[in-house]
């Protein structure tokens, strides 16, 4: 089933591939990193900026190798950036610009 | 229409990923199979809209459960999945 | 375009941040706010909210009707988030909550979702090996018990109801909600004393 149809690679509910990897219980707690880019998620929600399904969207549309590893919120901070640059908020020149300042 | 508990159901077995670009949230594993409604959960903004900031109409969302040995096992299990799912991806079983 | 998000993630962030103050849509005060907002939802209100489950039967009803009345009843703040629906547990069904497409989960209630539930192998085989998955947390539900997976796909947000374990007759509810922990409330793991 797995290689017959066009599964998108987000869609992960009982893939071969995954059967037999164990599953990381640890506690790992979030980063500063973490909660300054769900905090910024959060703001765009509320401000009807960007909604939850844009996110989850551009997050789906990150290459499948990239998307595998990179953490959850390098994911999220990606897909933010996408949806701002998609939506005009900022272009890519000031995001290049911004880039650039130390 | 609202579909009643105990419906039975089939969710459709269409791949819009195929096609381009999309958002949905009807799993994979689930399309083309048996279940059966156990409620309606109210009616939510289409995602597939909302996702690329479309004006999205309200559609139905039903809580469907399916049984786990029709989905992965056939070995007798009574362990079941519940999922939520858009009544325009359901259609008569 | 495609170069550009493939920036690194601390680099993207530190240019957004600078961008969403510069266009007055979010300063460092409104981020710093969020952060503070965020972390008051933890593990510890939805214990709250079984521990008085499992000693209020009116409270029970009205939290496996509505888990956001239930919640706001706690004054667990509930505007903005999506809706709460909770899963009994009870001596025939054990239930189990995954999100197979992303990582939804009952922030609300539970706060941020803990690293397994995001991850790959925890998406994957929850749907298929349930009791398998069950067996990392050493929690093994009686063969005769039914597991219900309930994958997270839309616009609710699920959490489940616990069994009150035996050895607890008597307890206050400060006492109950002590030993309720975040995977009870997910499926992976059972309260116990």
């Amino acid at each position: 089933m797995d290689q017959e149809k066009p599964r998108a690679h987000h869609d992960m509910g009982g893939i071969a591939k995954f059967m037999c990897e164990p599953v990381d219980i640890e506690p790992h707690g979030l980063t500063e990193f973490d909660k300054t880019v769900d905090a910024i998620r959060q703001i765009l929600g509320a401000k009807k900026i960007m909604s939850t399904d844009e996110l989850r969207r551009a997050i789906e549309a990150i290459p499948e190798d990239q998307y595998l590893r990179l953490s959850y919120y390098r994911k999220w901070i990606r897909s933010i950036t996408d949806n701002l640059l998609a939506k005009g908020v900022f272009t890519e020149a000031e995001l290049r610009a911004a880039l650039e300042e130390p | 229409m609202i579909l009643a508990p105990g419906t039975a159901i089939r969710v459709k077995d269409d791949w819009p990923e195929a096609k381009g670009p999309v958002h949905i949230r009807t799993p994979h594993y689930l399309r083309g199979r048996p279940g059966t409604i156990v409620r309606h959960l109210g009616d939510f903004p289409n995602p597939e809209d909302l996702a690329f900031a479309r004006p999205a109409a309200k559609r139905p969302l039903y809580h469907v459960a399916f049984s786990k040995d029709v989905l992965f096992d056939g070995q007798g299990t009574t362990d079941e999945l519940l999922v939520e799912i858009f009544g325009h991806w359901l259609e008569a079983a | 375009m495609s170069n550009i998000l493939e920036t690194d993630g601390e680099r993207l962030l530190q240019a957004v941040l600078g961008l969403l103050a510069k266009k007055g849509i979010a300063s460092p005060l409104d981020i710093q706010a969020q952060i503070a907002s965020t972390d008051n939802a933890t593990p510890g209100q939805g214990a709250r909210m079984v521990a008085k489950a499992w000693t209020d039967p009116d409270y029970c009803a009205l939290m496996l009707a509505d888990g956001t009345k239930a919640a706001e009843a706690l004054d667990i703040p509930m505007r903005g988030m999506p809706p709460l629906g909770v899963m009994e547990n009870t001596a025939a069904i054990h239930n189990l909550i995954v999100c197979t497409l992303c990582s939804c989960y009952p922030r609300a209630v539970l706060g941020y979702p803990p690293f397994w539930y995001k991850s790959a192998a925890y998406r994957a085989r929850a749907v298929r090996d349930p009791r398998g998955l069950l067996e990392e947390w050493k929690t093994v539900i009686a063969p005769e018990v039914k597991i219900r997976v309930v994958d997270s796909t839309a616009d609710y947000r699920w959490m489940v109801l616990p069994l009150r374990p035996a050895g607890t007759e008597g307890w206050n509810e400060a006492q109950l909600a002590a030993i309720v922990r975040e995977g009870d409330m997910v499926g992976v793991t059972v309260p116990s004393v």
